[in-house]
């Protein structure tokens, strides 16, 4: 900095001074005290804005010479004063910052999901793998009576078949439904085709221990169109499980029996354990079920499927037990929603 | 059923492995349940014959044999009563393993060496039976082993058939199906008729033709009943699962699973008169061969002689009409019995037998001529005897008509969506029995009598897909239109309610529909439920008429487990008797909370839930409908909650009818007394359709004008619902008038007692210009002063 002996405070240099002012602002450490600095150098009767009051008398030839030198001395500790105020401000907020840091491994407030029982997921993700090839959901009442669960859908009384079916009953005419196939029954009584239903629900049997339940879940399906063959029923079924195991599964196609289709198919699947373990039950709708329902079997086919929801689940989540699915045992459920 | 596997083979033998065999059959729709070796895995067992058995010197109880294996003697010490001189038995040489890997060593047994084992059947994994040492026939030759001897490398099939599939019910029938399948002819017994040598008759009348319309009977005089059953037939009855007891009762029992026949045999001497197979009369009792006895029904069809009912026809024969040791004389019954007439009959007796199993799926309507010689030929071969000649009685009019069923090439390639090979179809269908005629179109085939699942086309559809092999038919995805199926934005989905309930910490329950009667009064004396005939259980005999007793019934289940804190909700149908006697089943969704309102956790002090937590769920799940202003908590009393944390929720209609969709409370006290269950538990149950019934919101624009807000302090009596003073609110308010909200209840210090002081804030807003303060004042006193009079509400100032 340049010096001018004419220029004096208290005796001093204005370098002197200047150079005090700068020790002083740097070891400031609050900005009240650097506020107070600011007013006694810069402010209106600050120092060196005194200074430039005493430029009247000094020689004319000088004048602007020390004009710029007060100038310059103002403006270097008037940037002092900035940083040091930025400084100041930036170490109060990392102190700010630093007292208001938390535990962020403190788990968080509030509920906790919930979850959906494994059978409603179980059949949420049947029912999104149908919809997608245009099938909707339809469902009906669960005590039926004995004509759609088991007259219209070729099973009269006293066939061998109904023995298969532990019914529950309220009345020689009143049961508990033992499939979800009157829900199809009726479909086809209220609809011609093209139909394509899958129909999820409680279902019944009068039968109950480590494999067995007296309530249990179904979702069977039913399409019937125009030239529906064989050919389809293995297409899609294959391709349905495939997806829902996500699994490359080998699949084979078993004849069985069921009164309400002809041919009636067993469909078994190997998860690559060399084990067949059965999934499913099919067939091609049998002439006789179409035709009590109103439908030509001449001029349409279809097939119906059958799955336990339960059974499903038990192979998707490797449970073991049956029973488990209707405790509502809390540890249980929340396991696997 | 079970049948030999070698029995099998002798009738029709295929290039393949029991494995092999198994998948096939399988894959036929036969379908194998499982396989087990016809013996335990033991070798070093050979026929040896006791030559002399002594008392053991230092045991009561055991002897000292002097055992022969055709080339050495040995001495064993056993303990079988029934070891003697001079029996041939079952000998585990030194160095046997029997089954379990049991090593055969020399022995001391009481100081005196033993050189073997003495076996029983039960030792070589043969039967259960375990009286003794094994007793072969006095021709066994000593030292075969007794796996040859016996043909013990066998396997036992157990073929799980199909009610369609009667025809393979039997030895025969599966061993057709074999052949067919392997392109292989099959070789059955030679059918031997056996000339009578007495010309005693039975007389039979068929007075029921329709149910019985067939009746063979056979009088077979001087049979030795003590003649011992072929070892080679008692192996093929265990393997078929069936236990030897008589030689009579073998052999018709050997028939069975070798034809697929059931036969019975009477004591000539209890047969008084002729055999009448009729209808049962009124009030007519019977005890059967197995000991049981009961009243007979009827509608069930009996064989009887002129006296009495001697057997249930088809199911079981009686024990007084039947063979014993001393039986002399006999007649054989062999009849064809109408499935259908015979359909559920032996479950009305609590039966189930061979020839019920059998007689109800159809037994083959021309086999019984066939199967009586060959009973006559087996038997007389064991027991001796005169058989006199064959009475048949047939009434021709009401056996089975077998149509011709018509196969049209092209429905065949359009189901199957394959066209195959004319002469396959016709070879599959030739093979399987049927005749067939090709009309160039079509194929016309002939039913054998022996099939009683074939009678319309697409029958014969799944027989040629079948043999053809279902794995070898092609495979295609389908095609169809593509239809966008409506779906209506007002509806709210189950899945939308269920992850609603979800994010707010509800676990979903799946409780069963039938409960039990005492929890169903106690939630809902009002409504009898509905009860099963036939319960598994008497805690699950009736219908629910609410998801809430489950509901309860599963946190008792959480709170035994030390699961205090449960938040549960439930979907499922309710089922209520109508005035009409109809039964109304409707969709309900419940909700359950106990325990803290949060999970445990380190903010803040655990609370416990109250009904306001639950009544905030519940009216999340009425704004998914986004028709708020159709619903109404009314207070109101339901037998199984709080009388004072109760409401009676109120929807209303479409139709502007205002309509009872569920309750909300805490449960009685008493109520959760009796259940045992701990702590405060709040439910909700609604109708499902209030709640997916929703509508679609419709834009009103928005005002540019300010909102003016109006706050209240007011006192009112402790006992009035804030909730009448909201709607007076709302009523008051003017057009203008957009929100009403109640910020503060308090009720204590400061607030006179039996009183409480509420805090409610009014909104109002102007869709096209600012309102004046004197609108809003004038609203104000509007307000205040309906308050006052219509609820003596004090304002605070």
């Amino acid at each position: 900095m340049e010096n001018l002996s004419s220029l004096t405070v208290e005796g001093e240099t204005l370098q002197q001074r200047v150079y005090q002012a700068l020790e002083k602002i740097t070891q400031t450490s609050d900005s009240q005290t650097l506020d107070q600095l600011r007013v006694h150098y810069l402010g209106k009767k600050g120092e060196l804005t005194s200074l430039l009051k005493t430029l009247g008398s000094l020689p004319a030839e000088e004048r602007p010479k020390a004009g710029e030198v007060i100038n310059h001395a103002k403006q270097v500790v008037q940037d002092a004063l900035n940083t040091r105020k930025e400084e100041l401000e930036s170490a109060a907020l990392n102190a700010r910052l630093a007292a208001e840091s938390i535990d962020i491994s403190l788990p968080g407030r509030g509920q906790k999901m919930g979850g959906l029982h494994p059978v409603t997921r179980t059949i949420n993700r049947i029912e999104d793998f149908f919809s997608s090839i245009g099938f909707t959901v339809a469902e009906g009442p669960e005590v039926e009576d004995d004509y759609h669960n088991f007259e219209a859908l070729n099973i009269p009384a006293h066939h061998p078949a109904r023995a298969m079916h532990d019914t529950f009953y309220f009345d020689a005419h009143t049961l508990l439904r033992t499939h979800t196939s009157p829900v199809q029954v009726r479909e086809m009584e209220n609809k011609q085709p093209p139909i394509r239903i899958i129909c999820p629900g409680r279902v019944y049997r009068c039968d109950s221990d480590m494999t067995h339940s007296p309530m249990f879940h179904q979702v069977e399906g039913l399409l019937i169109d125009e030239n529906i063959s064989f050919a389809d029923l293995k297409g899609i079924l294959q391709q349905f499980l495939r997806a829902f195991f996500e699994q490359d599964l080998k699949v084979r196609f078993r004849p069985s029996y069921f009164p309400f289709t002809e041919p009636s198919i067993e469909v078994d699947v190997d998860r690559g354990d060399g084990r067949w373990l059965e999934v499913l039950g099919c067939g091609m709708v049998h002439p006789r079920v179409l035709e009590m329902s109103g439908i030509d079997p001449e001029k349409y086919t279809g097939f119906a499927f059958g799955m336990g929801v339960e059974r499903f689940s038990m192979l998707r989540y490797g449970v073991d037990d049956l029973r488990l699915f209707f405790d509502n045992d809390i540890k249980f459920l929340s396991q696997l929603s | 059923m079970k049948f030999s596997e070698k029995w099998l083979r002798e009738w029709v033998n295929p290039a393949l492995d029991s494995n092999s065999l198994d998948e096939q059959l399988s894959l036929a729709g036969l379908e194998i349940d499982g396989r087990e070796a016809a013996a335990g895995d033991f070798t070093g067992v050979v026929i040896g014959e006791i030559l002399s058995a002594e008392p053991h010197p230092n045991a009561d109880k055991l002897q000292v044999c002097s055992v022969t294996d055709g080339t050495e003697t040995f001495a064993v010490v056993c303990g079988a009563p029934n070891a003697r001189a001079g029996l041939k038995t079952a000998f585990a040489r030194i160095g046997a393993v029997l089954p379990g890997n049991f090593k055969i060593k020399k022995a001391k047994l009481r100081q005196v060496e033993s050189f073997g084992m003495l076996s029983s059947e039960q030792e070589l994994g043969l039967s259960e039976s375990h009286d003794g040492i094994m007793e072969l026939p006095a021709d066994a030759p000593v030292g075969q082993d007794i796996r040859d001897y016996l043909q013990l490398d066998d396997q036992i099939f157990d073929v799980d058939l199909t009610p369609n599939r009667s025809d393979c019910l039997s030895i025969a029938g599966l061993a057709r199906e074999v052949g067919v399948l392997n392109r292989l002819s099959v070789t059955q017994p030679v059918l031997n008729r056996i000339s009578p040598v007495i010309d005693d008759q039975p007389t039979i009348n068929l007075e029921a033709p329709t149910a019985c319309p067939r009746y063979l009977g056979r009088i077979i005089r001087d049979v030795n009943i003590k003649a011992a059953t072929p070892l080679w037939m008692q192996e093929k009855l265990r393997r078929g699962g069936i236990r030897s007891l008589d030689p009579v009762v073998d052999v018709t029992n050997y028939v069975m699973l070798e034809l697929g026949q059931p036969m019975h045999a009477f004591d000539l001497a209890n047969i008084k008169g002729a055999i009448n197979v009729r209808f049962a009369k009124p009030n007519k009792e019977l005890t059967l061969l197995n000991g049981t006895q009961l009243k007979i029904k009827p509608e069930t069809l009996v064989i009887a002689d002129d006296q009495q009912a001697l057997a249930l026809a088809g199911i079981m024969g009686g024990e007084a009409s039947g063979c014993n040791e001393t039986t002399q004389d006999l007649m054989l019954e062999v009849a064809y019995f109408d499935p259908l007439s015979l359909a559920g009959k032996a479950r009305e007796y609590g039966l189930h037998t061979d020839a019920s199993h059998r007689f109800e799926r159809g037994v083959d309507f021309k086999l019984q001529e066939r199967a009586m010689e060959r009973a006559t030929e087996l038997l007389l071969e064991i027991t001796g005897g005169k058989a006199g000649p064959i009475t048949e009685a047939v009434s021709e009019a009401h056996l089975p008509v077998r149509q011709p069923v018509t196969l049209r090439k092209a429905r065949l390639e359009q189901l199957l969506a394959i066209r195959l090979d004319d002469a396959e179809v016709s070879d599959i269908l030739t093979r399987l029995g049927l005749e067939v005629t090709d009309t160039g179109s079509a194929w016309v085939a002939q039913v054998p009598s022996y099939r009683f699942d074939i009678s319309i086309e697409e029958d014969l559809i799944e027989e040629v897909a079948r043999v053809y092999g279902y794995d070898n038919l092609p495979v295609k995805a389908p095609t169809a239109n593509l239809i966008i199926q409506s779906r209506p934005e007002s509806e709210i989905s189950q899945r939308k309610i269920r992850e609603l309930l979800i994010s707010r910490g509800y676990q979903e329950a799946i409780t069963y529909s039938f409960i039990d009667p005492k929890w169903s009064t106690l939630f809902d004396p009002n409504n009898e439920p509905l009860a099963l005939a036939n319960p598994i259980s008497a805690d699950l005999s009736v219908m629910r008429t609410s998801l809430l007793p489950g509901l309860a019934k599963a946190l008792s289940h959480n709170q035994k487990r030390q699961q205090p804190r449960v938040r549960f909700f439930e979907t499922g149908l309710r089922f209520i008797k109508q005035a009409d006697k109809s039964l109304k089943q409707e969709a309900m969704l419940a909700g359950l909370i106990s325990g803290n309102r949060f999970p445990e956790g380190w903010t803040g002090k655990a609370e416990e839930v109250d009904f306001f937590d639950l009544k905030g769920d519940l009216e999340a799940l009425i704004d998914l409908g986004n028709n708020t202003d159709r619903w109404q908590f009314r207070t109101a009393s339901n037998p199984a909650l709080h009388p004072g944390q109760s409401a009676e929720i109120l929807y209303q209609q479409e139709d502007g009818k205002l309509v009872t969709a569920g309750w909300i409370g805490a449960l009685h006290p008493q109520l959760m007394k009796s259940l045992d269950l701990r702590g405060k538990v709040f439910v909700f149950e609604v109708t499902l359709a209030s709640i997916t019934q929703g509508q679609v919101a419709q834009f009103q624009s928005l005002s540019r004008f300010p909102e003016m807000r109006r706050d209240l302090a007011l006192v009112v009596d402790a006992e009035l619902p804030v909730g009448q003073l909201i709607q007076e609110a709302r009523i008051q308010g003017g057009e203008w008038l957009q929100k009403v909200t109640l910020f503060d209840v308090y009720q204590g210090k400061g607030v006179e007692e039996g009183k409480k002081s509420l805090a409610l804030g009014l909104t109002w807003q102007h869709p096209s210009r600012t309102l004046t303060d004197e609108e809003i004042n004038t609203q104000v006193n509007q307000v205040v002063t309906a308050f006052s009079q219509g609820y003596a509400a004090e304002l605070r100032s």
